[in-house]
Parts: structure tokens; sequence; C-alpha cells
């Protein structure tokens, strides 16, 4: 078996740091199949452009290193996905993520068995969060408006009303730890609302991000509305806080000289910055992580006047 | 192959007696799978910063920037114009396109909107798209474009005639309309998408050519599949026997479904590989295109700063 596996590796692409992975246990003395883990962009599971690939930490897994072009790649299927989002009723919206919780749910022990080989220190307890942080915000999409919007008290014949709408596409470096639970709770409030997404998933646990990749794909979550890259965070932030087509960017755990660079990047087409520091515990309070500003931080206000007639 | 300062378009070829058709054995089958895989294997060129640049420069002074739609409008024939003009008002260094495309009504807006821009005004006539009226209506059509102010009129052939075994009459009717044309320069769209195989279109080819077309186009981007690197490919040797047969220059016109920056520049590749430095020129090469400009644009501020733009930062079409 030994040998066989060399010969596999020999068929790699050149230049691609290609690693080979610890055989599983082999009850029946056959091969296992094992799954190099893609980028999940546009609704397809891709190979990098760049060929690249990394192993987990735990040795038991190969993943695709994103490069700067599966960021554009991942960009123009969040650009395109956009509208289509943006434009299903919020309680559409609501629908479709309750659906990925259930999804979740059926994933559970998938997800368990995921984030335990990525070293999480209570994986039930994360994935039992990750589901209710799904719900939580399922149950949100129709009711933002009602919070954030308002009929304006204006002097002179006329209505005026403010009614949030999304930014657009959006940009997510997600928190190492927890690896599930801190994506999901970023991803949501991103997407509840209408906007699309490029996330940038942990560098500690990348592989459970594309079970979650898995849960997407076969939960009713269109194409493109999320998408997921792993790899370096240092390599590829530089090219999401640069992107034109990028109008916000969400940064966990990042601080210091690389979050000085990042926002000055975002200056350029001046897209909204959230950065945010959170311990890992911190995104077990459900009430903290899915309050109104973090909805809220992916919203524009749009202010309409319209005349009131005799 | 061709020399290398290029022909220049008024007189790049000299008078020539009208041909009669060419045989049957002057159109070689097309070996698919050969075609095909050639246009694969270009199509894995990489092209990257100095050559990219020089590239999408070079796409932009070819392309003939088109509108072909029931809601044209002045209004919109002026716009387009405009970006034809300067297609990035902030750059200067970007040059103007080749040519605008358009209807024949609309052609006069056009002339008085490109008037001493150098930017050629090319015509759609006979019958656009499906070429399927009389020849006195399609003459009718190219005289009045080309009274207009029309310098390039892009004619269709009549598919239908053509696949039914009928060449003469195609071949008459191109030869009638190029006289028509007078000194306007005569692109003869095959509609590659109808031909329904390489053979057709090779065959088509050499019709238009013998003819008297001095351009060959691929489609009128009303029928899918519009424009292919494959059909390009044949069409290109198709052009590169006929001048080794006559010594004339014949330019080429891909058009229809090219909105990519990358695929303008696989396009290149396939002219350069094929036929040589020569052809790469506006005289004898265009693109048919009208969402592609703004994608050359972003990939060019792209290469400039860095950084992957955005539609919405680029002029709507």
């Amino acid at each position: 078996m030994a040998e066989k596996r060399k010969k596999n590796s020999d068929r790699r692409r050149p230049g691609a740091d290609y690693v080979e992975t610890v055989d599983a246990p082999d009850p029946v003395g056959r091969l296992s199949v094992k799954k190099t883990w893609k980028l999940y962009i546009g609704g397809a599971f891709v190979r990098s452009e760049s060929g690249r690939y990394l192993q987990t930490a735990d040795k038991q897994d190969n993943y695709a290193r994103a490069s700067r072009k599966d960021v554009r790649d991942a960009v123009k299927a969040a650009v395109a996905a956009q509208p289509g989002w943006a434009g299903r009723t919020a309680y559409n919206r609501g629908q479709i993520l309750y659906r990925l919780a259930e999804v979740l749910e059926g994933r559970r022990d998938e997800l368990i068995a995921s984030l335990t080989l990525g070293g999480a220190s209570d994986a039930a307890a994360e994935v039992d969060a990750t589901i209710d942080r799904a719900v939580s915000y399922a149950g949100w999409t129709d009711k933002v408006h009602a919070l954030l919007g308002t009929h304006n008290p204006v002097s002179g014949p006329h209505f005026g009303f403010s009614i949030p709408e999304p930014v657009g596409v959006v940009a997510c470096v997600a928190p190492d730890r927890p690896a599930l639970l801190g994506l999901v709770g970023a991803i949501c409030p991103i997407i509840a609302t209408g906007n699309t997404l490029v996330v940038l998933a942990s560098e500690l646990d990348p592989r459970t991000a594309l079970v979650l990749a898995e849960s997407l794909a076969t939960s009713d979550v269109p194409g493109g509305v999320v998408n997921i890259l792993t790899g370096s965070r240092d390599e590829l932030a530089e090219h999401m806080a640069k992107h034109q087509g990028v109008r916000a960017l969400d940064l966990w755990n990042i601080d210091g000289e690389a979050a000085k660079q990042l926002e000055l990047l975002a200056t350029e087409n001046v897209k909204r910055v959230t950065r945010r520091l959170q311990p890992a515990e911190a995104w077990y309070d459900a009430d903290e992580c899915t309050s109104l500003t973090w909805l809220s931080s992916f919203l524009e206000i749009k202010t309409v006047w319209h005349p009131m007639g005799a | 192959m061709g020399t290398a300062d290029g022909p220049k378009l008024a007189g790049l070829n000299g008078p020539e007696g009208r041909g009669a058709l060419p045989p049957l054995s002057a159109s070689p089958p097309v070996e698919r799978v050969a075609i095909e895989e050639r246009v694969g294997a270009l199509a894995r060129r990489s092209i990257k910063t100095t050559a990219k640049k020089a590239g999408l420069l070079l796409a932009i002074r070819m392309m003939d920037l088109t509108t072909l739609e029931g809601k044209d409008s002045p209004g919109k024939v002026r716009a387009l114009c405009q970006k034809a003009r300067w297609p990035d008002r902030t750059r200067p260094e970007i040059p103007s396109v080749a040519a605008v495309c358009v209807y024949p009504n609309l052609v006069p807006v056009a002339k008085e909107a490109l008037e001493g821009s150098g930017v050629h005004i090319a015509s759609v006539a006979t019958a656009f798209p499906s070429g399927l009226s009389p020849l006195s209506i399609k003459l009718d059509d190219v005289r009045r474009a080309v009274e207009y102010g029309a310098d390039e009129i892009d004619m269709v052939i009549d598919r239908g005639a053509f696949l039914s075994g009928e060449e003469q009459k195609v071949f008459d009717e191109i030869a009638a309309i190029k006289e028509a044309c007078g000194d306007a320069h005569l692109k003869v769209i095959l509609e590659t998408g109808e031909l329904g195989s390489y053979d057709n279109v090779r065959r088509a080819s050499d019709v238009a050519m013998y003819a008297g077309a001095d351009f060959i186009k691929t489609s009128t981007g009303k029928i899918q599949p519009a424009a292919t690197p494959a059909v390009t490919l044949v069409m290109l040797e198709a052009i590169r026997e006929f001048y080794f047969k006559t010594g004339r220059y014949i330019g080429m016109k891909p058009a229809g479904g090219i909105r990519a920056a990358k695929q303008a520049l696989h396009y290149l590749v396939i002219v350069k590989e094929t036929l040589g430095d020569a052809w790469l020129t506006p005289e004898l090469f265009r693109f048919g295109a009208s969402t592609l400009l703004n994608d050359v644009l972003m990939q060019l501020v792209k290469l400039e700063t860095g950084a992957y733009q955005a539609a919405e930062y680029f002029s709507r079409d």
C-alpha cells in the first residue's frame, strides 16, 4: 500500500505543495478514499486556481490554499449572487437560514468529528451553539426592517421613510477559534439582511469550514451567497481589502499593524470596516452575539422622500 | 507570411478582377479535433505584465464598439461614440477604438458624433441579421448606409441559400454588394453558429473571400453560439491559404460572446500564431463587442493599481 501511495503522489501538479496524508486506520484492508477539501466558490467546490494545497494540523487531510485570483473569483460570484439574494423576501431568507440549521443538525456528527480532530475543546457544545445561532438569525431576517426603518417626522407635505438596505458584497476574515461557531456567527448576520459574502476560514481548523460549505451546498442557500476560502490570512486579507467590488470588511481578531494596513487599503473605495477582537468563549454569549448591532454593521440606511398629496 | 510593417487599409490589396466561385477543392475539410486541440493549447499561454498591457491596448484599438438593438436611439449612439473616442476620460493614454458599429439609420448620428476622431463608422446592412430579402433591397440598404457616411459595411450572407447548396447565389450577392460598397470596406458575416460544421465555415470563408470580402466575420451576435476561438482559427487558416494563393490580405472579425479581456488576449494569441504580426493591426483584425471594452479597462486599471476593479466604477454602456 505504501508503494501505491507513492505512485499517487507522483501525479501531483508541478509546483503544488501537495503533502501526503497519514493513512487512516484500515480495518477491512482497503485503501480509504480520502477527500482533498476544496474551496467553495459560487456554489461549486473548486481547487485553488494556483494548484496549491496545505495539510491540516492534525495531518488527516489536505485542503486547497487559495490565491488572490481565488479571491477575485469568489468576489465575482458574490457580486453576481447579490441582487438575487437581496431581492428575496426577508421571510424567505429566514426560511433558508432555518433550513441551514436543519442541515447542520443532520451533519452534527460529522461536524463534531471534524472539530474534535481540529482541536476544539468541546465540539458538541460548539455545534449545538452553532445550530442555535443559525436559528436565531433565521428569526432576525424579517424583523430588522421594523427596528431599523422609520417613518420620519418631517416638516413639510412629505413622507420621509428610512429603510435599511444591504451594503452589497462583504469580505470577512473569520476568527480562528471557535472555528465553526465563529464562522457561522460571523456569516449569519451578514447574509441575513441580503448581503453576499466572501469569507476566509479559520487557519487553525479550515476543514470544519469546508464541512460547513457542504452543508451550505445542500441547504437552500443559493450558490455565490456564501463563498468560503481557506488559506493564509497574511496572503489573502490584503486582496480582500483592496478589491473594489467589496463594500465592507468584517475583520475578526486582527490587530496592530496588520489591521492598520487593511483599514488603509479599505479607504480606496470607502469600505465599511468592522473590526472586532473577541475571545473564543465570548461567542457562546448568544444574547450579545445576536444583537441588532451585529446586523446593522452591514446595512445602509436609505431615506426616501415622497409627496403626501392634498 | 505577411510583412512585419503591416499593410495599410487603403490600397492594401491591388485592384483585382472579380474572381470566380472557387472549386470545392479549394476548401479542404477541417480536422475538428486538431482545431480544437490547437485553440485549447493556445488558450494556456500566460500573458502577463508588459505584454498583457500591450495586448489590452491593442485590443482596444481593434474594437468595433457595437450596439445593434431594436431600442437603439440617437442618444444611446452618441453616448457610445463618446466612449469610442475616449474609452476612459481619466486616462488619456488609452486609445480610441477602431470603429463604432450601428444600424444604418443611426449612421448619421454616429458620423456627427465621431467627426475628426479617426474612429470609423461601420454599419450593418443587407437585411441584417437574417439576410433574407431580395438582392435589390440589400443593395439599396448598402448604398444608403454608405451615403449616410459608413466607412465599413457589415453584410450577412444568405445562410439558407448557402446551406441548400446555392453557393453561386451567395457568391454573386457578395460580389454585387462589394460593388455597391464603393470605397467602403466590406465585412462579410458568415453567422457560423448557423452553418453547422467547421467544413461549412471554411467553405463559406472561401466563397466570401473570392467574392471580394475585405474582412470575414463570424457572427451577427444574434445567434448562439457566436464567435468561438475554434471557428476563428478555421477562418484564420482560410485567410492564410487565400493569402498564399492570391497575395491578398483579408481581415478577420470575431464578434459576439467576447466579454472578457482574457478571451481577447486568447484571440490575439491565435492570430499571432496563425497569421503572424502583420495581422496584429486594426486594419486586419477586429473584435465585435459591446461589453468587452469595460472589462479591458478594468484589467488595465488592475495592472496599474494592483487592486481588482468593480463594474460600478466604469461607465455603463
